[in-house]
């Protein structure tokens, strides 16, 4: 064994060394949500979920509404649960699986790590937007000739890029609470209180109080961005400002903090 | 070269790295002693840029660690061999460190066969692997961008002995062709084993270091004569401290070489003259982890 290994020891000629490109951070960082069995399901689930939400459609859509937007709609669901996890899992991995002590090391600047993931986590979600329009628009095709309905393409581009961005945006939430909670279970709860729960303690709040009905887009990340998912619908100048106000509050600060404690924070 | 110069570290009221200062030489195997919880895995981790220091600084060729433009290539790191995902495989794990690094892909399959791990081994996930096999997955971790110093925390840990000893052959190999090779253990004799250099630390402060040799010099002189009781009345009127100990010897903590003098001028025939290997840097040692021992002493 030893004699192996004082003959393969020296063997890598003496490279100039050259500070680690983000490219190659990324890459490999892209890499890393793919290579364990989990991660290749979360990612393949993308793929699956969506191809039955079509299914359903196909099924059980009452006549009038087997159009494309309908199957976007459908796809949306699984696929806005599944993103973020696969942003939070990027980042808390680092901690709960411990392999931060070699990232870290490997590369010792965090800020750049996480850059990478920010990267590839946006690339993943961009490529399953992609593959989700793919899949609604064979649905779509398939299920005007199984039932019989006129094809329906009532979808603009413009939309399907406020699709995009929300999807992004869902994203980058789980990404945050990745980030600044470092803990894949606490991350993946915050992250379901934060779109399911909250949201709806908005709404009943909105519902029962008239001063915040009128704050609610405002302060609800889930109320301002809404309107990114409805098809029919252009947004008005104020329902941006909604979405880059909650946005600020709801995702660039704590996002902020999170970076600031992922600085300092131990790997144990 | 790494350099390690006033590191002080506390956490809350704790200190857990109390101004600590030695360094370890090119060629040399330096071992980093000391019982758990002494601040070993704190200074190493603070070395390679994971923790931040207090006060002080630590700096490997000259250079601090997340100065170091792709660290991989010139040092490597082993902490922890457990701290791996479980779902990947081991050569996974080697691939991605490869790919970070920049380095030819056939350097994962070269570091597989120098520690040793199978094809089949290196296929399978790394939650089934012994801890004997995350080490030597560490080892290769460590050494698969060819760096010039190698820091590794209890690198031993779940090897068997066969295992210890090709580690041993191995970082003496490294430590051979120049590079430096820095490693903690809390196991007195398996730094013995391999290392050249020793630095003691106890409850964050260094306590005692140097050369294996002269530390294993200053543990004194055993000394066994015909006439014990002569030789040691002899060696007491010359102002040397000795005591009876085990097997009809006498120890002291003079040098042999004037225990040696002592019985000469004495007229003392000697029938055994030695250093006493060990037993100072195990008696100190002893002492430490006894200080720092959390269950109560024996019955």
């Amino acid at each position: 064994m030893s004699t192996i290994a004082a003959d393969h020891v020296r063997t890598v000629p003496v490279t100039t060394t050259k500070r680690i490109p983000l490219t190659r951070i990324t890459a490999v960082e892209l890499r890393k949500m793919f290579d364990t069995r989990s991660g290749f399901w979360l990612i393949a689930s993308i793929a699956i979920t969506s191809a039955l939400a079509a299914g359903g459609v196909i099924l059980w859509a009452p006549e009038g509404e087997l159009t494309y937007s309908t199957f976007a709609t459908a796809i949306r669901f699984p696929v806005v649960i599944i993103l973020p996890l696969i942003a939070i899992l990027s980042v808390t991995s680092e901690w709960s699986q411990r392999t931060g002590l070699t990232t870290f090391t490997l590369v010792p600047h965090r800020g750049r790590i996480i850059t990478a993931k920010a990267i590839s986590a946006v690339a993943i979600a961009i490529a399953a937007m992609v593959l989700a329009f793919a899949v609604g628009a064979l649905g779509n095709v398939l299920g005007a000739a199984i039932r019989g309905t006129t094809l329906v393409w009532d979808v603009t581009l413009t939309q399907c890029l406020y699709y995009v961005l929300g999807m992004v945006l869902s994203l980058l939430v789980g990404f945050m609470l990745g980030v600044l909670i470092r803990s894949s279970t606490g991350a993946i709860v915050a992250y379901f209180i934060l779109t399911f729960l909250l949201p709806t303690i908005f709404g009943l709040l909105a519902s029962s109080q008239q001063w915040f009905f009128d704050l609610q887009p405002w302060v609800d990340i889930q109320f301002a961005q809404a309107g990114l998912f409805v098809f029919e619908h252009t947004l008005t100048g104020t329902e941006w400002a909604h979405i880059a106000v909650t946005g600020v509050t709801w995702l660039v600060i704590p996002l902020l903090i999170g970076l600031a404690l992922v600085m300092r924070s131990e790997v144990k | 070269m790494i350099a390690i110069e006033g590191l002080t570290k506390k956490y809350g009221t704790t200190l857990a790295v109390d101004d600590v200062t030695f360094t370890a030489e090119a060629g040399r195997v330096t071992g980093f002693l000391g019982p758990n919880g002494a601040g070993k895995s704190t200074t190493l981790r603070i070395m390679v840029g994971l923790t931040r220091p207090d006060t002080g600084s630590a700096t490997i060729s000259g250079r601090r660690y997340v100065d170091l433009p792709n660290p991989g290539l010139d040092v490597g790191v082993l902490l922890d061999a457990s701290a791996q995902h479980a779902g990947r495989t081991g050569r996974e794990i080697l691939t991605l460190a490869q790919q970070y690094m920049g380095i030819p892909r056939s350097r994962v399959e070269e570091m597989l066969e120098v520690v040793s791990l199978t094809p089949a081994e290196a296929s399978r996930r790394v939650g089934d692997y012994s801890l004997g096999m995350r080490q030597r997955l560490g080892i290769a971790t460590a050494l698969i961008g060819d760096p010039e110093v190698l820091i590794l925390d209890e690198p031993a840990n779940g090897l068997d002995p066969a295992g210890i000893r090709w580690m041993r052959d191995l970082l003496r190999g490294y430590a051979d062709r120049g590079g430096t090779v820095l490693l903690s253990s809390h196991l007195l004799h398996e730094i013995e084993v391999i290392a050249d250099d020793i630095v003691m630390i106890g409850l964050g402060r260094i306590v005692s270091m140097g050369t294996k040799t002269a530390l294993l010099h200053e543990a004194g002189t055993v000394v066994r004569a015909v006439d014990l009781l002569a030789l040691e009345l002899a060696l007491a009127a010359s102002g040397l401290t000795a005591a009876p100990a085990d097997g009809g010897v006498l120890y002291t903590d003079a040098d042999a070489a004037l225990v040696g003098r002592v019985a000469l001028d004495a007229g003392i025939a000697l029938t055994e003259l030695r250093a006493a290997t060990g037993a100072g840097l195990e008696e100190m040692f002893l002492e430490l982890t006894a200080a720092t021992q959390r269950e109560g002493a024996p019955a």
